[in-house]
């Protein structure tokens, strides 16, 4: 057997394997996730409950899990969004807010609130905490995990809400459901625009890249590596195997025994990583349109580079805080404007399936 | 005539009881079963909302299980109800908790009207059928199947593979021709009755209970006995994906619903409210309406089957991601490669994009920037023209490239000093066509200029690795539409194979070439290929050039030629 590529691009992907060497792969895995369990029981107790509203929930309830530092921009948005596509019920971790946060969660009907104050880079940038809201509240339901700065696209999200997915996942029989990060950006500089608490996001980042993106397979956990996108061509054109990871796995009908392993990029038990098809198929995906550029980027980005809160090696990573602090125009000629899923899906960034 | 339905429920019992009151009201009597498994709570709420209405009836509970004979034992049951309490109902309609009606009552009893004594079933020879999921067709009813599909999957196969090897088959009933079909169907009082009172029955029940999803076969076979009219098809629309899972109707639908013209529609989404508001709504029946003709949606459905299975060619993405046998198509739409043509040709990039109509890039695999067309630093997609996001995944670069660009053909040059490493991928692919005249890498380094020292190191480099593009392009495995020339070979006569690639391009130009590319000065190229072979480079490629002979080639003998 030869060497095995770090990961595998288009064509190369072999069928999956069968025999020891899979055998062994399959037993280091278990273990893994097993200490990745181990962990996130251990980090519960890094965790101050503040609101914990979860005593009533549905047996079918949606839950959306996340961990935020200093959103109060972001969140009156997102959670008005995420709450009419059908999440019942937010489980939220303020990781050392000074702004609004907590004081903004903290009155919402549907949210349930922890307070921590511990790294977050220690808890393996909030997965630690994520792994463990999943675990006790998760089981059973269907969660989607996410960040402030993203929202969930899905096929006919416009006129379906997220049970109608979730009970056609079901029958399916699939269990979790792919969603590719897709950044969006303004039009001129970061900072030309104004943004309230509020606002949608949408209504001024309104770009973005349509097909410069790379797919490919890493073989461990036979998880996608999508990088490509805007950022990589602005910030890593030198360097692109540094450039952000795109693909996630937001929405998982979890089990007590799952576990998010590398951001909610790729799970354990691996199957919950095959969200695409390898016969020449496609298979159902989303999109989280992502709202990171937002006016306020550029000084978060200044802040962020000082915190060192990000990134397993952020001295690596510092000179992509510095050109981001620099207020850069992503936009170009080739941008393309958003307009809706179908749009999406007829540029080959998200599928519907066999959803229709 | 009157009609009743039979309506068989499990969940959603709100819905299920929304469309019962709307039947009820519009004077059709409803007898509906409710599974066993649901709640009792439920239950009793349902039969609480609908104790106002004197047409409705619940009928003996069995345990519905999917594929078992509990649905034909609730339907059996069912329908014996509605036949002994409703003697003026004629017709009976089986349909499920999840059904809508999509036309009124009226027009459904008037369309049955000018059906006097047929049968609405759909009941297909189970030897004709390929629709079933699974490869059990005949052989559901000659096996046994005592484990369950669902929860006992390996046990159940098992013990299929043993009843096979075995050889074990089930005797059939005298007189019975296994038929399968849809479960939702309209009979007569005359057939039905016929059927639950027939002098078979025991016999038909026993045999039956043990054959697998007999709600798909049992009225369907026992109705070839007893019927004299059978219309083969469902009144029900109901529509399978290609795992035999049933598609669910969503608000969404609601305009590909009415465009059907059928009179019941399942499985309908129990949230889906504008659905249920608008079909249920007294206003239903303005518009005049067709015969029932779910073929009219049909397009929808295939597409997203052939969307699920065989996805869109060249397209590689976040739910897509074939493997190399797998792959459908390598790139989403024809281009072309051109090796060794700017090299001998002046300004061969503007005459090519004018001759052939199409987008012409300069050596988008170059080493120091990719060259777009128009010089531009970002195409299409927004793909960079930075080396190193090309370099660190080739294949991606092109194929995404190809996929921006559907629908406008791409042409670029390729060369010897490029990155090598997207070669395979080209050669492998059916939509790539390649046209390389050998050795015109050593042109530029003829008018070059430099040391010679340099030169002939140079060129030695450049023909190696044109040489391995050429074993590449050669190789068994290759799919492209390859055409090599060597150099001197390609001088001899430059005009018809140009006007070869550019018809391929372009079929629908008619007319020659009109105008015929500049050859770039080659005199005094035999000799410099001879000083190479002196300083001890062997240039291959180039083919036979005489070493003193007029230069093959000008400007002007290219046009002469024309």
């Amino acid at each position: 057997m030869g060497a095995e590529p770090h990961a595998y691009p288009i064509l190369d992907l072999p069928a999956p394997q069968r025999g020891a060497v899979q055998v062994w792969r399959s037993f280091r895995l278990r273990l893994r996730r097993r200490v990745l369990i181990a962990r996130a029981l251990r980090k519960r107790r890094e965790l101050t409950p503040i609101t914990d509203r979860t005593a009533g929930l549905r047996r079918r309830a949606i839950l959306c899990v996340m961990v935020v530092r200093n959103e109060a921009e972001r969140l009156p948005h997102f959670l008005e969004y995420h709450r009419r596509l059908g999440v019942d019920h937010f489980l939220i971790v303020d990781n050392a807010s000074t702004d609004d946060t907590a004081a903004l969660l903290r009155d919402c009907a549907d949210v349930s609130l922890w307070q921590t104050a511990a790294s977050y880079r220690r808890s393996r940038f909030g997965l630690d905490w994520t792994n463990w809201l999943l675990l006790r509240h998760g089981h059973g339901r269907w969660c989607l995990t996410l960040d402030a700065d993203e929202l969930l696209v899905y096929p006919h999200c416009e006129t379906r809400p997220l049970p109608a997915l979730t009970r056609w996942l079901d029958d399916h029989g699939i269990d979790s459901f792919g969603a590719m990060m897709l950044d969006l950006y303004p039009e001129g500089p970061l900072s030309a625009h104004s943004f309230q608490p509020g606002d949608d996001p949408l209504a001024i980042l309104r770009w973005f890249d349509s097909g410069n993106y790379q797919v490919q397979v890493q073989p461990r956990m036979r998880n996608l590596w999508i990088q490509g996108g805007v950022r990589a061509r602005t910030f890593f054109a030198q360097d692109p195997r540094r450039a952000p990871t795109l693909n996630k796995i937001p929405l998982v009908r979890w089990h007590w025994r799952y576990a998010y392993v590398n951001s909610t990029h790729s799970a354990l038990p691996p199957r919950l990583n095959a969200t695409f098809d390898e016969t020449g198929g496609e298979q159902i995906s989303g999109v989280l349109l992502h709202t990171k550029f937002l006016p306020s980027a550029a000084r978060r980005a200044a802040e962020e580079k000082t915190r060192r809160e990000h990134f397993a090696d952020p001295a690596r990573y510092a000179d992509y805080w510095d050109s981001l602090a620099t207020d850069p125009v992503l936009h170009g000629p080739a941008s393309q404007r958003y307009q809706g899923w179908r749009q999406l899906e007829g540029l080959g960034l998200m599928s519907r399936g066999g959803w229709i | 005539m009157r009609l009743g339905f039979v309506m068989l429920t499990h969940t959603a019992l709100d819905r299920a009881a929304q469309v019962a009151r709307y039947w009820a009201s519009n004077g059709c009597p409803v007898v509906i079963h409710v599974d066993r498994r649901t709640p009792a709570a439920e239950h009793d709420a349902l039969r609480a909302g609908l104790a106002d209405l004197a047409n409705v009836r619940f009928s003996p509970r069995h345990v519905c299980e999917w594929g078992t004979w509990g649905l034909v034992a609730a339907t059996q049951a069912a329908s014996s109800m509605m036949l002994a309490e409703f003697p003026e109902v004629q017709r009976v309609y089986l349909a499920s908790g999840s059904c809508l009606p999509l036309r009124p009552v009226g027009e459904l009893q008037s369309y049955l009207d000018q059906h006097p004594r047929t049968d609405f079933i759909e009941s297909v020879t189970a030897a004709d059928v390929d629709w079933t999921i699974g490869g059990l067709n005949s052989e559901r009813f000659t096996l046994r199947f005592p484990f369950s599909w669902r929860k006992h999957r390996v046990l159940f196969d098992g013990y299929v593979r043993l009843q096979r090897r075995l050889g074990i088959r089930r005797r059939l009933p005298e007189g019975l021709v296994p038929h399968l079909g849809s479960q939702w169907w309209c009979l007569t009082r005359q057939t039905l009755s016929a059927i639950l009172d027939g002098p078979g029955r025991a016999a038909y029940d026993r045999f039956f209970r043990k054959v697998w999803i007999p709600d798909e076969s049992y009225f369907q076979s026992l109705v070839r006995i007893h019927s004299t009219n059978i219309e083969s098809r469902s009144l029900t629309l109901s529509k399978f994906d290609f795992q035999g899972k049933p598609h669910i109707f969503y608000d969404d639908h609601l305009q590909l619903l009415r465009r059907s013209d059928c009179f019941v529609a399942r499985k309908i989404w129990p949230q889906a409210d504008k659905l249920y508001e608008t079909f249920l709504s007294p206003e239903a029946a303005s518009q005049p309406r067709a015969e029932p003709n779910p073929g009219r949606i049909d397009r929808l459905f295939s597409k997203a089957v052939e969307r699920r299975l065989t996805g869109r060619a060249g397209l590689y993405m976040q739910s897509r991601f074939p493997t190399r046998e797998r792959e459908n198509g390598r790139t989403a739409a024809p281009y072309s490669l051109f090796q060794g043509f700017a090299e001998l040709f002046e300004d061969f990039e503007t005459w090519l994009s004018k001759s052939a109509g199409t987008r012409v890039h300069g050596n988008l695999f170059a080493p120091d920037r990719v060259q777009f067309a128009g010089g531009v630093g970002i195409y299409n997609g927004c793909l960079s023209d930075s080396t190193a996001l090309r370099d660190y995944n080739p294949r991606a670069f092109l194929a995404s490239l190809i996929w921006n660009t559907r629908g406008e053909r791409q042409c670029f040059q390729f060369g010897p000093d490029d990155a090598q490493k997207i070669t395979e991928f080209i050669a492998g692919d059916p939509n790539a066509q390649v046209s390389v005249i050998t050795g015109a890498f050593a042109i530029p380094l003829f008018r070059s200029n430099l040391n010679f020292g340099i030169i002939r190191t140079e060129a030695a480099r450049l023909q190696r690795i044109e040489s391995e593009f050429l074993s590449v392009l050669r190789a068994p495995t290759s799919k492209a539409r390859v055409r090599i020339w060597n150099l001197a070979e390609f001088l001899e006569n430059p005009i018809e194979p140009l006007q070869t690639i550019v018809d391929e391009i372009n079929p629908r130009s008619p007319h020659r070439l009109s105008e015929v590319p500049r050859l770039v000065d080659l005199t005094g190229f035999g000799q410099f290929l001879q000083n190479l072979r002196n300083q001890g480079m062997k240039p291959v490629l180039m083919g036979d050039f005489p070493v003193n002979g007029p230069s093959p080639t000008s400007g002007r003998r290219a046009r002469s030629k024309q």
